[in-house]
């Protein structure tokens, strides 16, 4: 059986609707390094539940392949990289807001 | 140009208020997210990558200087002071948050716009000729039609469940600047040997991932029977389109599946007895809506300004040779305004840029404005005694680049910078591209050359039908580029063809220089533009110069 890639859960935020992630203490931090790296498949799917039952805090959550790194939780897909930064063509989102 | 009835103004803000409920219950939790989710695409509203989206319909592109400046005040007000411009003549705001949503509606409606139709399964924003009711090659101003067709189609109970999104495009003028074989339906006007005005009917086109051109099925419709014709399309559609397979859901596929002379019988057989049905009110409303798209009152004054800056100035020359297109009046002419200045993101247009096209529309534009799906801005009415005027406003706000048709006149998908869907990134390689090109100091050498890139295999950024085509993809996690040449999206339409294997992101702009050198190569000269080589020579030399080791490897 292959080996489970680590995961962390991510959604948008009703309101505001920019990229949010489940960190462990329940919270959904806008960092991803705040993220909680999600190493076991069975606590995986307990955290998207546990995601998908706050309907009225974020919209459509899943769980997204990630890595450790040293500051905390690594995106390990390029869309995921950008969701972390937002648009490369302005100085906007995420990489403007989260200095 | 045709405004509000008090039934529309009464049906918008009737939704403006049903849409600020709803949303006000999503908040509050007393909607889910899946119960949401229809009524906010239903009202244009989509969540993206980093942030919603509210896609705002421009009917067949039309705008005036009034809604133009609204846009501007909404993309100051609710959002990050500037707007996307579409390849459906739609206007795309990127940072809306949901409980501005419904000011920002109500804004709209002030001005006579909504974002309603924009999404989901319905007829889609009509799109038209973005010269319409100027260009000399008109037999008729498409959009009273148009606006028709938009009427008829909005709310319209039978039509807003469909199989899948529809959409329809419209031409007054046989050189096709409105991609209408590219349409679900497209209407292309046409005279008959009586010398009657009608439309040639096209359905089943569009690009995605199954690209096609669209088959006629009317050689000839009279224009009163336009209504009832479309209906009839519609009608059958709805009833042998596929709900089971979302991406065998679109008219191409039920065309191809049932045949072109089935689905040609079926559709006169319901146009036959929808026909009568129609009494005669819409020929009537047709007539009120002409009205409204009555040409301006044109002047009539010398034009040695526009001739003596030509003579003076070679920046104004420049830019004069490209941007402007001949006018039905010889003392007028048409502007197509650049929002593709080298490096700039494709369509964008800042708050600041609006108001100044707001302004010159007013002042010299005889208060019209247009949106191309090619995500240019339109002044199409402009004496050329003014012109000089306009040319130096526009460089002052960066509005003067001359480039239309050339290599950076690109269009560009938000891609995955902005959209949920997207494979890969569409913009920075449109701005790498057209930067290239203009450190080269190439552009004007090479000619005519419509770049189109899409980030995903929807095709939002009409690459099949670029003389360039780029399609981003994600390839085992990492960006790819899949080039296609050869597109056409004109009125000899033709789907490009895939060169080959697909490029990575740093290897995408180098793979388009290889492309264009080889033209430049190959070429007759400068009159014989890069579709024409193509069209003389096909893919071998093209091949040849974008897989180079490919070839050493077939020598050796």
């Amino acid at each position: 059986m292959a080996r489970f890639s680590p995961k962390v859960v991510t959604a948008n935020a009703l309101q505001e609707g920019d990229a949010v992630y489940l960190a462990a203490d329940d919270r959904w931090t806008r960092r991803h390094e705040e993220a909680e790296l999600l190493e076991d498949e069975a606590h995986a799917q307990i955290r998207l539940l546990h995601a998908l039952a706050q309907t009225d805090v974020v919209v459509g959550p899943y769980l997204a392949d990630a890595r450790p790194g040293p500051a905390g939780p690594e995106p390990a897909h390029f869309r995921e990289v950008f969701r972390t930064r937002g648009p490369s063509n302005y100085f906007l989102g995420k990489q403007a807001e989260l200095i | 140009m045709y405004s509000y009835s008090e039934f529309d103004q009464a049906f918008i803000r009737a939704r403006v208020a049903q849409f600020t409920h709803q949303v006000e219950r999503r908040i509050e939790g007393a909607l889910t997210e899946d119960e949401f989710r229809p009524l906010r695409l239903m009202n244009g509203l989509y969540l993206q990558l980093h942030a919603y989206m509210l896609r705002v319909a421009i009917p067949y592109g039309t705008l005036n200087p009034r809604q133009m400046r609204q846009l501007a005040l909404i993309a100051e007000t609710w959002d990050k002071g500037y707007g996307h411009f579409t390849t459906r003549q739609n206007i795309q705001f990127n940072w809306p948050k949901l409980p501005d949503v419904p000011k920002i509606l109500a804004a709209l409606a002030d001005v006579e716009m909504h974002a309603i139709q924009t999404s989901g399964n319905c007829v889609r924003n009509v799109t038209a000729d973005h010269f319409a009711g100027a260009r000399a090659d008109e037999i008729e101003d498409p959009r009273p039609y148009a606006e028709l067709l938009r009427q008829w189609s909005t709310d319209h109970p039978e039509f807003q469940f469909l199989p899948r999104k529809f959409k329809i495009a419209i031409t007054g003028a046989p050189n096709d600047r409105a991609v209408t074989r590219a349409h679900d339906i497209g209407l292309r006007m046409v005279r008959n040997v009586r010398g009657e005005t009608g439309f040639e009917v096209l359905v089943g086109g569009g690009l995605g991932r199954t690209p096609m051109i669209g088959m006629v099925v009317r050689d000839f419709l009279a224009v009163e029977d336009l209504l009832p014709y479309v209906e009839a399309v519609l009608s059958v559609y709805n009833t042998l389109g596929r709900r089971d397979n979302k991406y065998k859901a679109r008219i191409k596929i039920t065309l191809h599946e049932t045949g072109r002379e089935a689905i040609t019988r079926m559709i006169e057989t319901r146009f036959a007895e929808l026909r009568p049905l129609f009494g005669g009110n819409d020929q009537k409303l047709l007539a009120e809506i002409r009205e409204a798209f009555a040409p301006p009152a044109f002047r009539n004054a010398p034009v040695d300004a526009h001739d003596a800056f030509r003579k003076a100035d070679p920046v104004y020359r420049a830019w004069s040779d490209t941007n402007l297109a001949p006018h039905r009046n010889p003392q007028y002419a048409i502007v197509t305004v650049s929002l593709k200045a080298h490096g700039a993101t494709p369509g964008d247009a800042t708050a600041e840029q609006m108001r100044v096209l707001a302004d010159l529309a007013e002042r010299y534009g005889h208060s019209e404005l247009r949106i191309s799906h090619e995500q240019n801005v339109i002044l199409p009415h402009v004496h050329k005694s003014d012109l000089p005027a306009v040319h130096a406003v526009l460089a002052k706000h960066g509005l003067a680049t001359a480039n239309i048709g050339l290599i950076s006149d690109i269009i560009a998908c938000p891609g995955m910078d902005y959209c949920a869907l997207a494979t890969a990134r569409a913009i920075p390689v449109a701005q790498e591209i057209a930067t290239r090109f203009d450190e080269l100091k190439l552009e004007h050498e090479i000619g005519p050359l419509k770049i189109k890139i899409s980030g995903c295999i929807n095709a939002c950024g009409h690459h099949h039908v670029g003389h360039i085509g780029i399609l981003g993809l994600d390839r085992a996690g990492v960006e790819n580029y899949q080039i296609t040449l050869g597109g056409d999206g004109t009125e000899t339409a033709v789907i490009g063809e895939k060169t080959g294997p697909g490029f990575a992101y740093d290897e995408i702009v180098p793979a388009i220089e290889r492309i264009v050198r080889a033209y430049l190569a190959h070429r007759d000269g400068p009159a014989e533009t890069f579709l024409q080589v193509w069209r003389r020579l096909g893919l071998a030399p093209f091949k040849a110069a974008l897989y180079p080791a490919e070839g050493k490897r077939d020598a050796a």
